[in-house]
């Protein structure tokens, strides 16, 4: 019996190299937010035309919420017209896309906003109060709040036209009461 | 009370209330260190690994700024890290919440280091045990010899 | 045409390296030297081969051969000549081939040096690194080939990666991974002792200097990695406890655990088993390392790349573990030995408990670094084991391992009688004391600070006594003082090459010490004029110029840096680089033995008349160079051949 106690030695090896091997199941970078179910942190800002924004005035609606910046490649890019697209689409379903920009300057901010002809209200996040309080961590990342306001879906990463309609289709479909 | 007694009393008060402010004024704002000192048990969330007090990245500096002024505003540090807990999770903690599995980490390492000390210690014990239970036998040495010994070892 | 011949040769090399592995396993089992031989012709191949394909690419490189999708991506029509050539390991691809070539460097050497000696080793020996070199060979022709064809040929390429174009491009890659490889040595040496059964002391002879010297460009490795931290990165630090970082630091752990306790082995044929284990474990770690780098499984700063070979080098980390550690759990029997010691307070008692505390700490920076993965796995939560956790644990041991480094030398072999310790000991332990005291009168109020010193001065008064001891025993017999001292050192430089890096470390202590315990930093927004205060200096903005390099815009700061009078004008820089989505920080800094003046810029207004700094004035950082520098000395004193002959 006792000459099998050695073989611990290896045998000890495996469960390290087990977790290791969890390791491929699981993306470091992919943090799950704290916020999903809690209502969505209130702000002020203000538009890149100077109008006031704020989720206040949106209670009711399905509010697809995208945080972005213009030094953001290829993201940004690829889901700016996904989002304009889909904005143009819903937005007299009781939809209303909103865009803050992070982390960036005023200057490469409204050419991006021009480039891809973006008509839902952008506001920039100066300070980065917006951006912390809703846990942002990178570009792009993209709440979907319902209509009482509460956060229920974060998307990081590019939202594609599938993610989009489904998050507000089924947002939509909910029972909507103030 | 005695006059002198009075005449300290009256004297203690005064210095005192040159050293105060004068009228109540709004909390000083936070010193340096202490955002410091919070900032770096956060993580920032755009670097690997950094702590928000070391990082030089924007975000990291806007980070520092909410500190600065939560901190000013009142809040106890332990709020303030309390508030980016609650919006990015346990995760943006550079060591984990001591608490339930995290303890874990601590206390792994610390049995490891026991477990360490109490092998070597259990291993030379065995390992001088021939020397507690053959103990050469004291040979008796005539002292002139036991000095000329001693004398030529120590002139080398 | 390029792809093709780098590609074929990386193939050619391949197959080569499969057959001298089993040629050479085969020729040692059966006793049969032409194939051993053999084996050797083809493990000169593999090297011209492999060497050849470095010059290849860095020839592709040179001329920009936008076809060659390694080429693409590293490089661009900007970047300069140097970083042409050192861009060659920048990235995954690069980084394997020169792990492989100094794979077959290390081959070869071996090959020279042992094929004569050690005759039942030697050929295990070489079949093992030949094994290993063909996994990395393997590596590159399925997962991470650097012969890529890039289509449609790119007209411009993207760029070296900005952090990269610096010196220590140049070294500190290639010093970390002479290391990394250099530990194979032991490994193939080990295993070979395992296969053969003779687990004497032959093995242990043979690879006592490869040890140190993989040890030698391990810490090399490490210690540049810290000033390359420290004056690129931009935060500051030197040490951030990065995934990476710590998988750098293990085996160097292990590594240091096993030169100690090697010493034990050789005096009192102890400890083989630990011994053997002790090697394959560093090894082990360094495949660990080149895992985390590559797997993408921990986030971390070193991190190249994911993909399928993060899984080929957890495959191999798991045949070489479960094979190396089966082949102990074989030998068990001729591994264990009766121990015997004569006394608990002797030398060799200090190594088991300096080995002791180097394991903990390695397994403490382990379970830290996989520790998020294990939170994941069994809570489901994902946390970070950071900078904070690592210092809590680690400062306990590191402070006793270096109280350890006092008593160990100075303590006898055997058994420490009391006179020895008392004449021993006396003077370090009363100026240590001494140190403390006059730190605290000095204002330190630190109480670990104060320990460190007081630690740090002990162990230099050891190594002082016993310095002067020995120098005096031979002034005394008529030598004079620089004969005396260069005879002393070369005549027993294992000694005093163990004592100079000792000495290198405490100079590290005293360097890190100051740097956590002392160090302050601020931040300003500064206008024009305007000048920031921090630790008696004063920081004047002066200017903001933009300045069009090569293959990137640059924006430099002007800041005049005072405490009286005026000291140095200091020009941190913001680098924009069109492939990178942010600027990159280029710090400035003034050094200086007693404190570094350090400044970031930040955030800056477009014309030039506000800017954000981030000033640190850190205390006592240069005394980790130094003492890095002390420490690689050491260490060569040590490596060199011992002299038998009276100096």
């Amino acid at each position: 019996m006792r000459r099998l106690w050695r073989w611990l030695i290896p045998l000890a090896a495996l469960p390290v190299l087990a977790l290791l091997a969890y390791g491929f199941r699981v993306d470091p970078r992919d943090i799950p937010s704290p916020l999903i179910g809690r209502p969505a942190p209130a702000f002020g800002l203000a538009t890149f035309e100077g109008t006031p924004l704020s989720l206040a005035t949106h209670r009711g609606k399905v509010v697809v919420l995208n945080f972005w910046a213009s030094w953001c490649q290829p993201a940004c890019y690829e889901e700016a017209p996904v989002l304009e697209r889909n904005w143009r689409e819903y937005r007299d379903r009781g939809v209303v896309v909103v865009g803050v920009d992070i982390q960036d300057r005023r200057e490469p901010a409204e050419k991006f906003v021009r480039e891809f002809g973006l008509t839902f209200p952008n506001a920039q996040d100066v300070t980065g109060a917006v951006s912390v309080d809703y846990g942002v961590y990178g570009v792009p990342e993209t709440f979907f709040l319902d209509r009482q306001g509460r956060i229920r879906v974060k998307h990081v990463g590019a939202v594609t036209d599938a993610v989009f309609r489904a998050n507000v289709d089924r947002l939509l479909a909910e029972p909507g009461s103030p | 009370m005695s006059r002198l007694g009075l005449r300290l009393l009256t004297s203690l008060f005064f210095l005192g209330a040159a050293m105060s402010p004068v009228t109540a004024q709004p909390a000083a704002p936070a010193s340096e260190e202490t955002v410091h000192e919070v900032a770096a048990q956060l993580r920032c969330v755009v670097c690997q690994n950094l702590s928000v007090a070391d990082s030089p990245s924007e975000m990291a500096s806007q980070m520092r700024a909410i500190i600065r002024d939560r901190l000013a505003a009142g809040e106890r540090p332990a709020e303030v890290r309390q508030y980016f807990v609650d919006r990015y999770g346990e995760w943006i903690l550079l060591s984990p919440p001591r608490r339930g599995f995290n303890l874990l980490v601590w206390l792994v390492p610390l049995a490891a280091v026991v477990v360490g000390l109490v092998t070597v210690a259990v291993l030379v014990r065995r390992w001088t045990r021939h020397r507690r239970y053959h103990r050469p036998t004291r040979v008796d040495m005539d002292p002139a010899m036991s000095e000329r010994i001693r004398r030529e070892v120590n002139s080398e | 045409m390029t792809v093709d011949l780098g590609y074929g040769m990386t193939l050619v090399a391949l197959v080569l390296a499969i057959y001298g592995g089993a040629a050479a396993a085969v020729g040692a089992r059966a006793g049969r030297p032409a194939l051993v031989e053999s084996a050797q012709h083809a493990a000169l191949g593999v090297f011209v081969l492999i060497t050849a394909c470095f010059a290849l690419l860095t020839y592709a490189f040179l001329t920009f051969d936008f076809s060659v999708r390694y080429v693409a991506t590293n490089t661009n029509l900007g970047t300069p000549f140097y970083y042409r050539i050192t861009g060659v390991w920048g990235a995954l691809e690069g980084s394997i081939i020169l792990w492989s070539w100094m794979l077959g460097l290390y081959t070869l050497i071996l090959i020279l040096r042992h094929r004569d000696s050690a005759r039942e080793l030697y050929p295990w020996a070489l079949a093992t690194m030949l094994g290993i070199l063909a996994f990395f060979l393997l590596v590159m022709t399925i997962a991470a080939p650097p012969f890529q064809r890039q289509v449609p040929v790119a007209a411009d390429g993207r760029g070296l990666n900005p952090l990269l174009e610096d010196t220590g491009m140049i070294t500190h890659p290639v010093a970390l991974y002479l290391g990394f490889t250099g530990f194979t040595v032991p490994f193939a040496f080990a295993m070979a002792a395992l296969i053969t059964g003779r687990v004497g002391d032959t093995w242990l002879a043979l690879t006592r200097r490869w040890t140190i010297v993989a040890w030698y460009f391990l810490s090399l490795g490490l210690l540049i990695g810290g000033w390359w931290s420290y004056h690129v990165l931009g935060w500051g630090g030197y040490w951030a406890w990065d995934p990476v970082e710590n998988a750098a630091f293990m085996p160097w752990l292990t590594a240091t655990a096993f030169l100690h306790s090697v010493m034990i082995q050789e005096r009192r044929r102890m400890l083989k088993l630990w011994n053997i284990v002790l090697v394959i474990l560093t090894f082990g770690l360094t495949l660990f390392g080149t895992f985390l780098t590559r797997s993408g499984v921990i986030a971390s700063v070193h991190a190249f790349t994911q993909g399928s070979i993060g899984a080929l080098f957890l495959g191999f980390l798991a045949l070489v573990m479960l094979t190396a550690l089966g082949l102990v759990a074989w030998r068990w029997e001729a591994l264990r030995s009766q121990g015997e010691l004569d006394s608990v307070v002797s030398r060799e008692s200090a190594f088991l408990l300096n080995n002791v505390l180097l394991i903990a700490a390695a397994f403490t920076v382990f379970f830290g670094t996989v520790f998020p993965l294990l939170s994941e796995a069994v809570r489901g939560v994902k946390v970070s084991v950071g900078a904070p956790f690592f210092n809590q644990v680690n400062v306990p041991l590191f402070l006793s391992l270096i109280f350890l480094m006092g008593v160990g030398p100075l303590i006898a072999w055997r058994r420490a009688s009391l006179e020895n310790l008392k004449k021993n000991f006396l003077w370090p332990v009363v100026l240590g004391v001494a140190a403390a005291a006059a730190a605290f009168v000095l204002g330190v109020r630190s109480a670990l600070a104060a320990l460190t010193l007081a630690t740090t001065v002990f162990v230099g008064a050891t190594i002082g006594v016993d310095f002067v001891r020995a120098t005096r025993a031979r002034l005394r017999v008529g030598e004079a003082l620089v004969p005396a001292v260069g005879g002393l050192l070369r005549r027993h430089n294992r000694r005093y090459g163990g004592f100079v890096v000792h000495l290198g470390i405490l100079l590290i202590a005293l360097g890190v010490t100051g740097s956590h315990a002392w160090s302050v930093q601020t931040e300003a927004t500064l206008r024009r004029g305007e000048t920031a205060e921090l630790a008696g200096y004063r920081i004047r903005f002066d200017d903001l110029t933009a300045v069009e390099e090569s293959n990137h815009f640059k924006v430099v700061g002007a800041f005049t840096v005072s405490n009286g009078r005026v000291l140095d004008v200091l020009r941190p820089a913001k680098k924009f680089y069109p492939q990178e989505q942010s600027p990159i920080a280029y710090v400035d800094y003034r050094l200086g033995l007693k404190e570094d003046v350090y400044l970031v810029l930040g955030d800056f207004a477009r014309d030039g008349t506000q800017a954000t700094i981030k000033l640190q004035v850190n205390r006592l950082v240069s005394w980790i160079w130094i003492g890095g520098v002390v420490l690689t000395l050491g260490a060569l004193l040590a490596i060199l051949p011992e002299r038998r002959t009276p100096a």
